[in-house]
This record gives C-alpha cells, structure tokens and sequence, in this order.
C-alpha cells in the first residue's frame, strides 16, 4: 500500500554538540491516503518538529519522510503539494482575505479567472464569503482562524498540516471549528495531518491517533483502540483518566491486593504489572461476592456525572463515574464500605 | 456622549494644544520665518555688492530657467541651470536607488542577528555621524583622487596603468553621497524589517513563493513604510547637497546646493539665489507629494 505521508526512523537533532537536543528519536509513522491523523502530545514531545518536517522547514537528522512513497526528505517547501495551517496563522497583513486565499495559486502561475473561482469556492467552503474584502486584521481570531484554513486548501495540497490550529480559539468556538474542519475533511477527502494536545479534540476528530512522548512515538491506532487498549501507563494516564492498581498476573488472571481476582486478556504478560481501568467502568455494589473491598471517600458532582473517590484495602486511591440521578438518592455516605468490580474487558494489563 | 466626556475631551485638547506650544512656536519662527524672507528677497533687485535693494522685481524668478542675451535683450532657455538641476535629481535619484540596494540586504542582515550583535552593529552604522561631514568627505577625495589611496594601490598591483580618474567626476559626487546618506537609508529600513513576522517567510514558501516572490510579494510590500522613509531623508538632503559636491566634484560638477551658494557669494545676487531656493523647495515637495501617493496606491491594489 502506497501511504500519502511516512516518515522512515526519521530523527531530528537540533543544535550541536553539549547544546543538541533530540526533538524526535527514530519516528516511523505511515499515514494513508484520505485519513484524519492526528498527532497527541504533550507539550515540546516533537509534534511541531515532526510537521515541520513533513512540510519541509526541517530536513531530517537521519531517516526519510516519503510522500506517496516517493522520498521527499530534501525538497523545499515550495515543491511540496503539502499545505500548512499555522498555529499562529501568519496571514499576510498587506493582502486582503480574497488575495490571502488565492496567493498560493498565485504562486503557481495560475490564471486569474481560475483564481477568482476556487478562491470563491473555498471561501464559500468556510463561509466568509461576505469578508473577502476585508484584512486579516478586520477580522475576529475565529474568522483569521477560517481564512488561514481557506488559504492552505485553495491550491488544493495532497497532505493538509495543522499545527493545533483551534488553540487560540475559546471552547465554544472550537467545538465549532472541530466539526466543520471534520466536515470539510471528509467533503475534500484530502489527508489531514492534525497536531494537538488536547485529548479531546484528538478523540472526537480522528480516523487514527499517535501519541507522541519525548521524540518518540508511543502508539498509533483508532481512537478506541487507543482509548481502551492503551500501551502503556503514560498514554493510558494521558487519554483520558485512568485508575492505575497493581497486580499480579497469571493465565488471564489479576490478582489485586486483598485477594480479588479480575478477568484479563489470555495473552496478557504475566509476573507483577499495573492493570488499568476507566472510572467510568468501576461499579460500585455491596461488599463480597467476589468484589474488591473498598471505603468511600468524597464525591465530586460535575452534573451528568459524580465522581466518587474510593480506598482500596492496600490503600490504592482509585475513581469511579457514576451517573447523575434526579434526586440525589444514590449519593455514597463518606466511610461507608462497598464492593468494588470492573465491567467485562475493560482491564487492562500495561507492560511498564 | 455625556456631557462629562465631551468636557474631558475638551480639556484634553486644550492641555496637547498648550504643551505643544513651544514646538510650534519654535518651528513657525525657525521654519516658516526664514523661508517668508526667502520668498520676500525672491521677489526684489539684486544689490551691486550682494544684498537686496528694496524694489519689485521679476527678474530673479525669470533668471531661474531663462536667460537674457546682453546684447538684444531676447530670452532663451538657460542650459547651464537647466543641467545643473537635472544633475542634482540625477544624481539625488540615483543615491537613492543604490543607498537602497546597498542598504536592504544591510538593514535585512542586522534585523536578524541575535539582540546583542545588533545592538553592536547598529552602533557602527551610527559612529560616521559622529564625525564632520567636512573632515569625512575630504577623506574619500583622499582615497578616490588621481594619487590617492586606491590609485595607489590598483597600480602598484598592476591592474592598472594610468590613475582611474573619478575625483571631480559624476562618479564621485555620486559616491561621496551614496556613503554619506547610506545610513539615513539603513535605519528606517531596519525599523521596519525588525517589525516584520518571519513566520510570514515560512507562510509564503509553504504556498509556492519562490524566494523572488517572496522578496517581492510579501517583504517589500510589507515594510514599504521604511522604504518610503528612507528613500525620503536620502532624496532630500541629498538633492540640496552642498558640501559633498563641492568637495568631490569640484567647481565643474554643480548641484543646486552649489549654485544657489554662488548666487550669495561670488554672484552676488541674493534674489536668484532666493528664487532657487524657494523653486528647490517646491520641486522636492511636488516631487514627495507624487512619490508617497504612487506608492500607497500601488499598495491598496496589491
Ligand atoms: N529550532 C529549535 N532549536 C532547538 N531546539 C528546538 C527547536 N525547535 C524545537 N526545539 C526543541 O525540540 C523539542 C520539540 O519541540 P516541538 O516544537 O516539536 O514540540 P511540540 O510537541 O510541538 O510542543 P508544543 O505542544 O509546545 O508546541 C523541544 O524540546 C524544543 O525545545
Ligand atoms: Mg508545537
């Protein structure tokens, strides 16, 4: 299969010698063609680094970044059919919203009356066709955010790059923006490659995720898999919160502290792990039968949902999600003793 | 607006009125004085030995393109004036260009360094203003006359046989202020070259700029402001230049500077001198006045 986008043990050392820092530590990634790919991260884990590279602002250190499988790694920017979207929009302040969309078929040497019509199109496609006049300084971060999007779609690229470009935006607007950037990508059917550090955002918008840690690239899958089959302890406490309990695991089976013994999956490694499981697949019942003991402890109401902390016999603090009922009647009193199980398949052994 | 505003605004006009005073009285006596003399004098007879005699006259004004044969009394266009002020826009157009061309990639240079170096450079750019014009043209018909330090040098490597004659040329006039005014082009331009978003640079390689459209399409666009600026203090003062073409040019190698000098001096004729000073002002201020609207507008339609 012939991948829009991969990059190959790609790595990226900034600076030299005592001053060198590793931003990226062999990277291989394959991104098909029409996918929604999104890159999850925390804060400097390489996800700008690794962009850059793909659009051509960085050449690797080492390794390649293919484009339709041909190797692209020392092309310059301007010879690549790869459209950014920038974090901080960098619209051309001298150019009206009309000429900012049109200035990459511009540059291209394309006829203006097929300029005028794509740009008509595109900014139709992100409705702003009544501020084609007007400069990007005229306009609210919302619309700069729509005309940045509309600028990069018009020449219309292969491989369409956004570097977290609803982190300027407040939440309402964002959730907005999310759903038509998720509408004009499968109406284009252009591959996206979308840099965020918002779990969320990664979770709702995406055909696949990589999680990014420190230059490496811990897993890459759908966003339930990534959710509910996470690889290890930092991408299961970065998606999403997670209740982490130690155990020990033999034959598809986790004892935890206290004797209780969980259902896991048959090839899960065994020896002494930590099992992971969601608060939103922690039920809470009466004591025995099986169930882990455990005394409650504060509950936070968030309105549809409460979270009640709870203690475990060996003392390990873990959260359940309950449903909100009318009436308040299923609040758990502080200190009283409950039985704690897991709903079917939702423990998860990680190796480290 | 409430009544309070309108009384607060007032009263903020009038405290900027009166702490503005001093400049405005300062520039109406120092400005405008001195240039109503020179509209006055323009317009009376020359004395015998300089001076002016107070009585009407257009002759000076006349004398400015025309000149009068002494033995019929019939006018014709005066080519010696008529060359000495196509010169001087030559010449002050042409340092304009070439301060611009030396000074861009200059001012592009120090705008990128890290804050420190261009603190240093910046500093270097401004240390031949500390030095008298005088004693700092002198020293470039030092190094450009026929003995000079790079006649010297170019023939005793040989390149050449017989001294470059550019003392007392076009050339030299021409270099003397091209050195002069560079830095009054460097500066405007570096202030608005540190302004600008090098994030912009990546944009425009990002959608297929070659680094010519890029130059073209989004920096000099952008930092026009500091194009005008600089081209303006370089025109100007170097359109009225006095002592770098007489210095480097020699007493052949007029400018409009010179010329009217020679009027209060030697040709004692106060009014022509006055006349060409006022013609002067009104050519540069036509001349601005045509230059920043043609380059704004250029800018509106993209
Ligand atoms: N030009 C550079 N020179 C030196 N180090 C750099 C440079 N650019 C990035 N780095 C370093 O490389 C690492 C990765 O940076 P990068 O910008 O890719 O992170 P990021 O995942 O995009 O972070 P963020 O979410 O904050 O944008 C960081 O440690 C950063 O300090
Ligand atoms: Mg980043």
């Amino acid at each position: 299969m012939v991948y829009a986008i991969e990059a190959r043990s790609t790595r990226k050392v900034y600076g030299s010698g005592s001053f060198a820092v590793t931003a990226l530590d062999n990277v291989s990634i394959a991104i098909r063609k029409g996918e929604f790919f999104t890159l999850l991260g925390p804060s400097g884990c390489g996800k700008t680094t690794l962009l850059r590279m793909i659009a051509g602002f960085e050449t690797p250190t080492s390794g390649q970044i293919l484009l339709n499988g041909q190797d692209i790694s020392t092309q310059p920017p301007n010879q690549r059919p790869i459209n950014t979207v920038f974090q901080s929009y960098a619209l051309f302040p001298h150019l009206s919203v009309r000429e900012n969309v049109g200035f990459g078929l511009k540059m291209k040497g394309r006829p203006d009356a097929q300029i005028a019509g794509t740009v008509e199109r595109v900014l139709s496609l992100v409705k702003l066709e009544a501020m084609a006049d007007r400069k990007p300084q005229q306009l609210s971060g919302g619309q700069q955010q729509r005309v940045a999007l509309a600028r990069a779609l018009a020449p219309e690229p292969e491989v369409l790059l956004l570097d977290e470009p609803l982190s300027a935006l407040d939440l309402k607007l964002r959730k907005e923006m999310q759903v038509e950037l998720k509408r004009l990508q499968l109406e284009l059917g252009i591959t996206f490659i979308f840099v965020t550090h918002d779990q969320e955002e990664a979770l709702t918008m995406s055909d696949r995720i990589g999680v990014m840690s420190a230059g490496h690239l811990l897993q890459v899958g759908p966003p339930r898999e990534i959710y509910n089959r996470p690889v290890n302890r930092f991408v299961a406490d970065f998606i999403g919160e997670t209740n982490f309990i130690p155990a020990t695991i033999a034959g598809g089976v986790a004892t935890v502290a206290g004797g209780a013994r969980l259902a896991v999956a048959t090839d899960a490694p065994t020896g002494d792990h930590t099992i992971a499981v969601r608060p939103e697949h922690v039920r809470i019942g009466a004591e025995g039968d099986g169930a882990l003991p455990a005394t409650v402890g504060e509950s936070v109401y968030f309105g549809t949902d409460s979270h009640v902390h709870l203690t475990l016999a060996d003392g390990t603090a873990i959260v359940a999600r309950q449903q909100s009922d009318a009436t308040g009647a299923g609040v758990l009193a502080e200190g009283s003793r409950v039985g704690v199980s897991f709903a079917d398949g939702s423990v998860q052994v990680l190796e480290d | 607006m409430s009544k309070a505003e309108d009384k607060a605004a007032r009263t903020e006009t009038r405290s900027t009125w009166l702490l503005s005073a001093p400049a405005l009285v300062l520039l109406l006596f120092a400005a405008s004085g001195p240039l109503i003399i020179m509209l006055v004098y323009s317009f009376l007879t020359p004395g015998k030995y300089g001076n002016v005699i107070w009585e009407f006259s257009p002759d000076a004004w006349i004398g400015t393109i025309l000149s009068r044969d002494i033995f019929d009394g019939t006018y014709s266009l005066a080519d010696a004036h008529l060359t000495i002020f196509w010169r001087s826009v030559q010449l002050s157009l042409l340092t304009t260009l070439f301060t611009f061309l030396v000074g861009f990639p200059t001012a592009w240079f120090i705008a990128t360094r890290t804050a420190r170096t261009r603190a240093l450079l910046l500093f270097l750019i401004t240390i031949p203003f500390w030095t008298n014009l005088l004693i700092r043209t002198i020293a470039i018909n030092q190094i450009i006359r026929n003995e000079g330090l790079l006649n010297t040098a170019l023939l005793s490597l040989g390149v050449i046989d017989e001294p470059l004659v550019i003392i007392y040329t076009n050339v030299a006039v021409f270099i003397g202020m091209t050195y002069v005014y560079l830095p009054l082009m460097v500066l405007p331009l570096f202030a608005a070259i540190d302004r600008f978003d090098m994030r912009l640079l990546e944009a425009a390689y990002d959608l297929y700029a070659s680094r010519w459209q890029v130059l073209r399409r989004v920096i000099l666009p952008i930092v026009k402001p500091g194009v005008i600026a600089g081209s303006i203090l370089v025109f100007i003062p170097a359109l009225g230049a006095y002592v770098t073409p007489r210095i480097l040019g020699g007493g052949r190698n007029m400018m409009i500077g010179n010329f009217i000098e020679l009027q209060f001096g030697q040709g004692r004729n106060w009014p022509l001198g006055a006349a060409l000073s006022v013609l002067l002002l009104v050519i540069v201020t036509v001349a601005l006045m045509f230059y920043v609207r043609a380059a704004t507008r250029s800018d509106s339609n993209g």
